[in-house]
């Protein structure tokens, strides 16, 4: 069932939690509402549920204003963040309270309920364990019982606060491939919370990115990940080296290091440039493009790429930069520790001084064409 | 030092982390033989001049039996009406936040900190016929001062703490999230409170009625201000053993005293390993 926010806003004393916002997820879809701490996902998840009531907005649920609805009456599945099975309940029990609490007018009989469990268990893959006591179980088995239990009942929307948070890296990965699935398969319409990129990516229809209580950005993840539309979203979003930059005679300078100003439509102006790891190469001397020594600080060369982190060497920058190179070229130019190298961009991204606008995207990568075609 | 030292280390290889495992343990078994077994060796001593036939005379009194009756049923309903009311009591204390409540939460301890001998006197004063609670009552024709009655309100009151102390950091820690993950699931404010609340809570209940219970076995200064004391229908049982005490006969008091001191053992022992086993199912192995 589709879910539509208007205006929803909350405040706890003098505190505003959440500033007015509206969504509109359709039916289906799966949403990750990702943030820091803070960044009030899990009060815009309770509300959603009816845990929490909004201080203005509606929401509806399909053709359904369920904004003044119970929680018990909105029908919607909740699987929370530490689980919250009921200790001194059977595995089985668990998941048939949904069934067991309905009127006695909806209440499927005993045979049905059975039915259904023996079901739902099996569509978790732990029919073996209906007997158990949740004390005697897995973190994530706990997780998919908690999710068999919220399912039960048939709910117009699932919604999941931090649903791997408390797992293990790998129990993870292979819980969120399975949620996916399941999702696929049965199609109900979700909202997720989460403050993991990868999983907000991997897992989500659309990424809904929040901080301090409104929404910076809405947007499938590829798009999220190719336009990130404020210096939020990008910090947010994986690893970013940003170099911040004076403009005079084209070039962006910061102490004795510089880059020139790419080609663009647009005048540059001075501002702050965000450059992927993944976007830059390193050489053992600066080139036309840019003059960024950078003292090799530390080469991990485990996985698909070459990660090698890097200090400024006389400019400044708030963070570590990070470069990411393939192997091949990694083994052309070998960087030891405490060597200086330079760096060079490829693309990036330039959020101009004094401007909430979008960033505009940059590239060298033609100019070098360019000239070279000279 | 460091040739010492693993020397030392290798001497003591299973030492255990925490320190003073002896030494506490020590003292905590000396205390307890000092403080509750010798007294009771020496309870046990006195019955021992007695054959079994005679300590069997003496504790199927037809006096006593009558007070333990009275005892026991008082003291049943008294922990039972504490069983709700403390329940409640300990309810209001965690769940709501009210002006007053730091002075109400202080004032459940009163019955322990105020000398039972007062309360009882306290409690006769106000139910008395003449009393500001026994006029009241009067005009419905209740009596509570000295009947039966009256001795299950002073053991009440004595012994009240015991419920809502053992129920409420129970309360206090069952997690928000068990009842709203009922809610979400559509359960009744009453379903929730009966299928969620209540499990968790039957151990720290049980276990304080039972405090309550056996601690109005015992009880003997609140009571017989109030009780009136008329033999075969309003004595209690520690009055019994006074009453032995009075007239020297001390094997006497202390063969009925054995019969109270086995009950409560009996009882606690019981509810321990019913919580125990109880508790295990909640937090597993």
């Amino acid at each position: 069932m589709s879910i539509r926010l208007e205006n929803i806003s909350k405040t706890f004393g003098q505190f505003q939690a959440l500033s007015p916002m509206s969504l509109n997820i359709d039916e289906g879809e799966m949403i990750g509402l990702l943030g820091p701490s803070g960044s009030g996902k899990t009060t815009l998840l309770r509300i959603i549920a009816g845990l929490e009531g909004a201080n203005s907005g509606r929401i509806q649920f399909g053709d359904r204003d369920v904004t003044n609805l119970h929680v018990r009456d909105r029908h919607v599945g909740f699987v929370f963040q530490n689980y919250a099975l009921f200790r001194h309940m059977t595995v089985a029990d668990n998941v048939a309270f949904g069934l067991e609490v309905m009127d006695a007018k909806q209440r499927p009989n005993k045979t049905e309920i059975q039915h259904r469990v023996k079901h739902l268990l099996e569509m978790v893959q732990l029919g073996h364990l209906a007997n158990r006591y949740p004390s005697q179980l897995s973190g994530g088995q706990k997780q998919r019982i908690a999710l068999a239990r919220a399912l039960a009942t048939k709910p117009d929307v699932l919604l999941l606060d931090e649903p791997f948070g408390a797992l293990d890296a790998k129990v993870r990965k292979e819980l969120r491939r399975w949620l996916r699935s399941l999702h696929d398969e049965i199609g109900f319409t979700s909202v997720f919370v989460t403050h993991d990129q990868e999983e907000a990516l991997e897992l989500s229809d659309r990424v809904v990115v929040m901080s301090n209580g409104h929404i910076e950005q809405i947007d499938e993840p590829a798009q999220l990940y190719a336009q990130p539309n404020s210096r939020f979203v990008f910090d947010f979003l994986g690893n970013v080296n940003v170099f911040e930059g004076k403009l005079t005679q084209s070039r962006l300078h910061n102490h004795n290091a510089w880059i020139t100003a790419p080609s663009s439509d647009v005048p540059m102006n001075s501002g702050q440039l965000y450059i992927r790891s993944h976007e830059l190469s390193l050489h053992t001397e600066a080139s036309k493009i840019a003059n960024l020594p950078l003292k090799v600080v530390a080469v991990n060369p485990i996985g698909a790429e070459v990660r090698v982190e890097l200090a400024p060497h006389e400019w400044q920058s708030e963070q570590i930069w990070e470069a990411d190179l393939t192997h091949s070229e990694y083994d052309r130019n070998p960087v030891k520790r405490g060597e200086i190298v330079y760096a060079e961009p490829r693309n990036g991204y330039f959020f101009r001084e004094n401007s909430h606008q979008a960033p505009e995207q940059v590239s060298w990568q033609s100019r070098s064409l360019d000239e070279t075609v000279k | 030092m460091p040739s010492s030292l693993s020397v030392a280390s290798a001497k003591t290889r299973h030492k255990r982390v925490l320190p003073g495992f002896g030494l506490s343990l020590g003292s905590s078994l000396f205390f307890i033989s000092l403080i509750l077994l010798l007294p009771m060796t020496g309870l046990v001593m006195q019955t021992a001049d007695m054959g079994w036939s005679e300590y069997w005379y003496v504790i199927t009194d037809e006096r006593v039996v009558a007070s333990y009756k009275v005892t026991i049923w008082a003291a049943l309903i008294a922990s039972v009406f504490n069983g709700v009311f403390g329940l409640l009591l300990a309810w209001v204390l965690v769940r709501y936040e009210f002006p007053g409540k730091r002075i109400l939460d202080a004032l459940v301890d009163l019955p322990f900190a105020l000398p039972t001998a007062v309360a009882g006197i306290t409690l006769a004063t106000l139910y008395a016929e003449n009393g500001w609670y026994g006029e009241l009552l009067a005009q419905w024709g209740i009596k509570v001062a000295y009947t039966p009655l009256g001795i299950i309100v002073a053991m009440s009151f004595t012994s009240i703490p015991f419920v809502v102390r053992t129920v409420q950091p129970v309360l206090e820690e069952l997690s928000p999230e068990e009842e709203e993950a009922g809610i979400t699931l559509g359960a009744s404010d009453w379903s929730v409170f009966q299928r969620i609340i209540m499990p968790s809570l039957w151990p720290a209940l049980v276990t304080g009625v039972a405090l309550s219970f056996t601690r109005s076995l015992g009880e003997f200064g609140a009571v017989i201000f109030i009780a009136g004391n008329m033999p075969y229908v309003s004595e209690i049982t520690s009055l019994m053993i006074f009453v032995r005490l009075q007239e020297f006969d001390f094997p006497a008091a202390s063969a009925i005293a054995s019969v109270v001191l086995i009950a409560s053992l009996v009882l606690l022992f019981a509810i321990n390993i019913w919580q125990g086993r109880y508790l295990k199912r909640l937090h597993g192995r």
